[in-house]
């Protein structure tokens, strides 16, 4: 079998990463995942770097163009590959199109920050033997508390964040909510809240994303 | 008109979408929120934008919040008018979605914090903390290390011409170079040649002296 000319470069337990390969899933698009060795800096070395110049994970490669940042490879997988896999990933029009990159910003901007530092101390600090910071901790609850009140709001009238349909929107949130949910003891955030409740119960439950935590779990 | 901004002419946010309204020469009504009143959470704005945020944008039927959606629904729907702020061809326009999100992932992230450190909390009284100035400088150093490499390997941060990738950097820019963080773009020379040039465009003093 021929390989397949993506390429994703970073370890599946990165929440960055994971949200590329969940849209690889999503849109049925074959993809190699090259492994990178973060506990030996692999990462920061020249070779990587070049790929990414910030020395982060995940860097991408399809043909001959590289790019990083993980909503960035996803919106361009979902304008490259309009029809494959989960159509409509990124709307079909302009003004779908609209809708679903002001809620992909809202996850970008609001709940991104409050839930990332929430994963980091919570998960990753335990497990790489680091302090947890409890200030910070109860600081970051309470905005992502706040953010989650809008979202619960908004999936009162709306099954999806944009509208009916399963976006990116959606999508983006699948990383950091896997961890927070199954992985520490906050998952009350989201499980008491009716509306966020049964949507995340939709967006996890996912096949694409069930492989992608599988991946994770290996 | 069918174009309405709702925002705060002080708020980088608003000036985001400002700016892009100027390079595209639309024409648009500007709506004054007072977040001094806390018009912002009211529940008047509060269906334009349910994180009580400014800007909101209304085009027609279509409502919007967080400006770099709008900016980009701008873009995206008026290409002839004003100036081209996206590249038509996919690949290269995937290079400039690298850099709009690295303007909002990183740039952002230490710049904003920097610039109400140094720039809006003496305007509001309040005092400066210089423990947080210093860890926000030296992080936003090492973004600025990456984007000198970059420009002296490319013109504009997402490729040959000025896109939205160079012009969500604007407010934040505004707000930093009249305070003492300037210098550390001066230290750069072609993120120093790159900044006065953008900062130096038609669109955005139009857009900034309104």
């Amino acid at each position: 079998m021929a390989t397949p000319p993506v390429k994703v470069y970073g370890p599946p337990l990165s929440t960055a990463v994971s949200r590329v390969l969940v849209c690889l899933l999503e849109k049925d698009v074959p993809f190699q995942l090259v492994p990178v060795n973060m506990a030996k800096m692999e990462h920061k070395k020249p070779d990587y770097v070049k790929m990414q110049p910030f020395g982060q994970v995940p860097a991408f490669q399809d043909d001959d163009i590289t790019l990083f940042e993980s909503r960035a490879i996803c919106r361009y997988l979902a304008e490259k590959y309009p029809n494959k896999g989960t159509a409509g990933l990124f709307g079909t029009n302009p003004l779908v199109k609209a809708s679903i990159d002001q809620w992909l910003e809202a996850e970008s901007q609001s709940f991104n920050p409050p839930s990332s530092v929430l994963t980091f101390q919570l998960f990753f600090a335990p497990l790489m033997k680091l302090k947890q910071d409890e200030a910070l901790i109860k600081q970051n609850e309470a905005k992502l508390e706040k953010v989650l009140d809008v979202y619960e709001n908004r999936l009162g009238s709306s099954r999806y964040l944009a509208g009916d349909e399963f976006t990116l929107a959606d999508l983006s949130h699948l990383p950091n909510t896997q961890f927070l949910v199954e992985k520490t003891d906050k998952a009350e955030l989201f499980t008491s809240r009716k509306n966020v409740g049964r949507w995340w119960s939709e967006i996890s439950t996912r096949p694409a994303w069930k492989k992608v935590v599988e991946m994770q779990n290996a | 008109m069918a174009i309405k901004l709702y925002g705060a002419a002080a708020s980088t946010a608003t000036l985001r979408a400002k700016a892009c309204l100027a390079e595209k020469e639309l024409d648009y009504e500007f709506v004054s929120i007072n977040m001094g009143n806390k018009e912002h959470k009211s529940p008047e704005f509060l269906s334009r934008n349910p994180f009580g945020q400014v800007p909101a944008l209304e085009d027609g039927d279509l409502k919007l919040f967080e400006s770099r959606a709008i900016t980009q629904y701008l873009a995206h729907t008026y290409p002839n008018n004003g100036t081209n702020l996206i590249i038509h061809d996919p690949k290269k326009m995937a290079i400039v979605g690298v850099w709009i999100e690295v303007e909002a992932q990183k740039f952002d992230q230490f710049g904003s914090k920097l610039a109400w450190e140094l720039a809006y909390k003496p305007m509001f009284g309040l005092t400066t903390d210089d423990a947080a100035v210093e860890e926000y400088e030296k992080k936003l150093e090492q973004v600025l290390d990456v984007y000198e490499s970059r420009l002296s390997e490319s013109k504009y941060l997402g490729g040959d011409c000025f896109t939205l990738a160079d012009l969500h950097h604007l407010p934040v820019l505004k707000y930093l170079f009249g305070t003492k963080a300037k210098r550390l773009f001066d230290a750069r020379p072609h993120v120093s040649a790159w900044a006065a040039e953008i900062q130096s465009r038609p669109a955005w003093v139009k857009a900034t002296s309104a």
